[in-house]
């Protein structure tokens, strides 16, 4: 079984960026050039940066009616500088939101590692864009920091919400975010490991239960407080805060969790939010 | 399962909002299109479980129109694919159906072509995109759309799949998987193969000539 502690360990020992060792891999796996690799992770960072762009100035209501134009409201209270919490945390909501309303309103995204959670990556990396001087070779090597960790999630757990819940989905999102998010802010390959874990560990038992079955309520919210969640472990990681059960560990927690949860929890919209009365209201409602 | 890469992680680059409901819909549209081999322009759409019960709010109607229009899951005209339809002659219904033990994301299409082809072909999306073609017209088949495909229509006799793989063998051209059924003993067959290389026209030509072979169709992968 991968695990990523054995990168962490061979960027040590070579004195790497996590991202470096990532990248080699896959020119292994692949039988593909480095140039060629960038490239097509090059277009995954521009079709993100659209769909934030796109989700924070769209009036689009998504197909349901249930879901749009939050984005912006969190947006605007930014920029009038009212933000409670920090300029940067409320434009990595206002990011997170864009990029999941755009997807729920049929609106072009990357996968990340799901439809579902494709808000999270995306808001951490131009949120950080925005606070720190970061280059796009760095963005794009933080790329690969990010895939990389969800290919062992991936092998040991799931990242599917049918199979593990949100746990998989956001949860996944999350940390793979937060592992990049050190890396950007120039923090050690170990330190992209605790952020990871840090991060799996706040979102572990997260269940899937969606309304009507549509990736709108709750997930298009998630997708910030996932961000959110990202950025917090980040900033723990970075600050020399570890985690004490290690990352690997905590993906095969996640892992085991997902197993033990029943189906009614994992994406077939009977349980949770989704059977409330509120809930089985719009479902009638709308179909 | 292989392994996954990067781009499994972070891709597919899709309109919204699901993998399976959406992405998965329109390489659902767009094989049964490959399958009839040309332009559609009249069809019924069957749609099984939780395509039937979620599909209007994951867009799974204008994904599936999108893919039989020749559309790509990144392709952003899918919202307006049943307008883009209606432009291009394309008459099409939509029904629920129970299609039986199958997954729960499954569609059945009804196919006619505009030179006067048909045919019936079910498939499944199976998740993050992936698709899987199960029936083409009462076959039981398993296409994913992953590699250059042959359908071929056969006599079921001794020798017919033994002329078929020596022609490709002679083509150099590498079989990955392959899959024959039949629907009862000398009569009509189905041969799938899946290869690394793309046979040429000129390969397919001598194949349609070959004898026993009914019909042969070359399906790009999605």
């Amino acid at each position: 079984m991968s695990a990523y502690d054995d990168w962490v360990i061979e960027a040590e020992t070579k004195g790497l960026k996590i991202s470096e060792v990532i990248l080699q891999n896959q020119m292994e796996e692949l039988e593909q050039s480095e140039q060629v690799l960038f490239q097509r992770m090059k277009t995954n960072l521009k079709v993100m940066r659209e769909s934030v762009e796109a989700g924070l100035t769209s009036k689009r209501r998504s197909l349901s009616g249930l879901v749009g134009g939050d984005a912006e409201k969190v947006e605007e209270r930014r920029k009038r500088g009212e933000s409670l919490i920090g300029d940067h945390m409320s434009g990595a909501i206002a990011k997170a939101l864009a990029v999941a309303e755009v997807n729920a309103c049929m609106g072009k995204i990357v996968a990340a590692p799901t439809a579902g959670s494709c808000g999270v990556i995306p808001a951490v990396f131009f949120t950080i864009e925005e606070a720190r001087h970061v280059s796009e070779r760095e963005l794009l090597l933080a790329l690969f920091t990010a895939a990389g960790l969800g290919i062992i999630i991936a092998e040991r757990a799931s990242v599917s919400g049918a199979e593990g819940g949100c746990q998989a989905e956001i949860g996944s999102a999350a940390a793979m975010a937060a592992a990049a998010a050190v890396e950007l802010a120039g923090g050690s390959p170990r330190q992209t490991a605790d952020a990871a874990a840090i991060a799996m560990k706040s979102m572990l038992g997260l269940v899937c239960d969606p309304v009507a079955g549509l990736v709108e309520v709750p997930c298009v919210k998630r997708n910030a407080t996932g961000a959110t969640i990202a950025l917090v472990a980040a900033e723990m990681a970075l600050s020399g805060v570890k985690s004490a059960i290690p990352i690997d560990e905590v993906i095969d927690a996640m892992g085991n969790i997902g197993k033990q949860m029943p189906c009614s929890l994992k994406e077939t919209a009977q349980g949770g939010l989704a059977v409330t009365p509120t809930g089985r209201r719009i479902q009638v409602d709308f179909l | 399962m292989s392994k996954s890469n990067v781009f499994d992680l972070l891709g597919p680059i899709m309109v919204g909002p699901s993998s399976s409901h959406t992405a998965g819909a329109v390489r659902l549209g767009a094989m049964a299109r490959r399958i009839l081999g040309e332009e559609p322009i009249q069809g019924t759409i069957f749609l099984h479980g939780s395509f039937a019960k979620t599909g209007k709010g994951h867009g799974t109607h204008l994904a599936l129109v999108a893919g039989l229009l020749g559309m790509a899951p990144d392709d952003e005209r899918i919202p307006t694919s049943h307008m883009i339809a209606k432009e291009r002659g394309l008459n099409l219904s939509f029904q629920t159906a129970d299609l039986g033990d199958v997954h729960p994301n499954t569609v059945k299409f009804d196919l006619l072509g505009k030179n006067g082809g048909h045919v019936v072909v079910v498939g499944s999306s199976i998740g993050g995109g992936s698709i899987v073609i199960r029936e083409i017209n009462d076959f039981h088949v398993e296409l994913r759309g992953d590699y250059p495909t042959l359908v071929i229509l056969h006599q079921d006799l001794p020798g017919v799949v033994a002329q078929v793989t020596l022609l490709l063998a002679t083509a150099q051209i590498n079989i990955a998987r392959m899959l024959v059924s039949r629907e009862k003993r000398g009569a009509q067959a189905l041969m799938i193969l899946e290869t690394d290389q793309k046979i040429d026209d000129t390969g397919l030509d001598s194949m349609r000539k070959l004898p026993r072979i009914y019909q042969v169709l070359a399906i790009g992968p999605l």
